[in-house]
């Protein structure tokens, strides 16, 4: 129970943010209206994503360091986690595109790099389920994950910036670190992104945990009388 | 020394393809095959869609012809290798062969291109550049992307699902950038994007020189 505390603390942050970020004052602006709660949501599932799909591309290294299976295990399901988030992020998004920028889908170019990153992850599972043997296919998806990490990660944070954009802070557009984000949301958005970060770290924890537990089981040499 | 098992290496590729001319007049029946169908498809198209059509046949044609380099290679035979060159001369190796076929192959392209689907080109000199550039970018890619297809089984078509997403923002860079060839926009940004392009490329070549090695092991 010493990594309980953690826990707690999503949970009250994540309690804090749905109420808070419900019926906590926000500025009036126009268009995006009350629609601006969205950012509690919409907002840090991308922190989460990026920082998940960091500690897969941590574990890779690792794993490639060490040849510790292990480490291909937490790999992996922090990208599924990441995956998880990276389509939350896109429904939230897309739903508050409709709202304010009239379209789900407007070729708006941080759309298009987050599309393509959920691309590069999915083929990320492709590559692994296509794998039977183990030893194999942690180290090739292990290369393939710093590659694609490396390469993609650069261009989701510098391309954008060089075209114009409908999201906040490009082309012209007022970032809401100007005079939106003031300071009764950011009491909400700070905690938020805690909260969505530390349940996302929960998420991978147990399954983690559950694919540890399936990786020892698959290992030992037990016949099926012995393990009951 | 490790210059000259670089150089022979890619000369023994590079012999292979010439005496076994069945691979080399292949992949170019299917250079011509393909820009034949885009043009009975599209016929004389205007230059942003022409622009458009010919970065899509250089992925198609990445995508065939650089899936060679690692992939026709027997699995065994990279155990010989193994024994005889350092991985990151052999990645070297294979990245040079595969650029040199992919820039005969694009300028085949784009020459067929000139011919079947018109010139809307401003200035040849910079698109030619840009061409080359686009080569050696895909090129690079696709050969690191072929080396772990050919580890995953030799399984060809694990190529092309794991490489469309990582090319796709180089295919973006890359059109953008020929723009300025086609038609006399001003495009503000135009080096610093040139810039990107560059550093990715260099991106590519460090990382696939630090992670082969770790491929390469069995």
């Amino acid at each position: 129970m010493r990594q309980m505390w953690w826990k707690v603390l999503c949970v009250l942050m994540l309690a804090y943010t749905v109420v808070g970020g419900f019926l906590m004052p926000v500025p009036r602006l126009n268009i995006v209206n009350e629609t601006i709660r969205n950012l509690y949501f919409h907002v840090p599932m991308w922190f989460a994503m990026i920082l998940l799909f960091t500690g897969s591309f941590i574990y890779s290294i690792k794993y490639l360091h060490s040849g510790d299976l292990v480490h291909d295990i937490y790999s992996a399901e922090f990208t599924k986690t990441g995956i998880l988030f990276s389509l939350l992020g896109m429904i939230t998004g897309m739903e508050w595109a409709k709202f304010t920028w009239g379209e789900f889908w407007s070729n708006d170019p941080k759309q298009l790099g987050t599309a393509m990153s959920m691309l590069i992850y999915f083929a990320y599972l492709v590559l692994r389920n296509g794998l039977k043997d183990e030893e194999k296919r942690a180290k090739i998806s292990a290369v393939y994950n710093i590659f694609a990490y490396a390469l993609m990660i650069p261009l989701i944070w510098v391309l954008p910036r060089m075209v114009d954009s409908l999201h906040p802070g490009n082309g012209g557009n007022p970032g809401f670190n100007s005079y939106d984000l003031d300071s009764d949301m950011r009491k909400v958005f700070y905690p938020a992104v805690i909260g969505w970060f530390l349940l996302g770290l929960w998420m991978a924890t147990l399954k983690i945990r559950v694919a540890l537990l399936q990786h020892k089981d698959d290992n030992s040499f037990q016949f099926d009388t012995e393990k009951q | 020394m490790p210059t000259n098992t670089l150089v022979s290496l890619v000369r023994k590729d590079l012999l292979i393809e010439w005496r076994q001319k069945h691979t080399l007049f292949g992949v170019l029946l299917y250079v011509g095959a393909t820009v034949f169908v885009v043009y009975m498809m599209s016929g004389q198209p205007e230059a942003k869609i022409w622009n458009a059509l010919f970065w899509l046949t250089q992925l198609f044609v990445a995508v065939n012809s650089v899936a060679k380099s690692f992939l026709q290679e027997h699995p065994n035979r990279f155990r010989y290798y193994f024994t005889l060159v350092k991985p990151t001369t052999f990645l070297l190796a294979k990245i040079i062969y595969s650029t040199t076929l992919l820039l005969a192959m694009s300028l085949v392209s784009l020459l067929l291109f000139n011919v079947l689907l018109g010139n809307p080109l401003e200035q040849i000199g910079l698109f030619v550049i840009i061409t080359c550039v686009g080569s050696i970018s895909l090129s690079v890619v696709f050969t690191f992307l072929s080396a772990i297809a050919a580890r995953a089984n030799q399984n060809a078509a694990l190529m092309a699902i794991l490489g469309f997403p990582l090319v796709t923002p180089v295919l973006m860079i890359l059109s953008n950038l020929a723009l300025k060839a086609i038609s006399p926009v001003y495009q503000p940004g135009w080096w610093s994007l040139a810039a990107v392009l560059l550093l990715l490329d260099a991106l590519v070549v460090v990382l696939g020189l630090i992670l082969f090695p770790f491929l390469w092991q069995e």
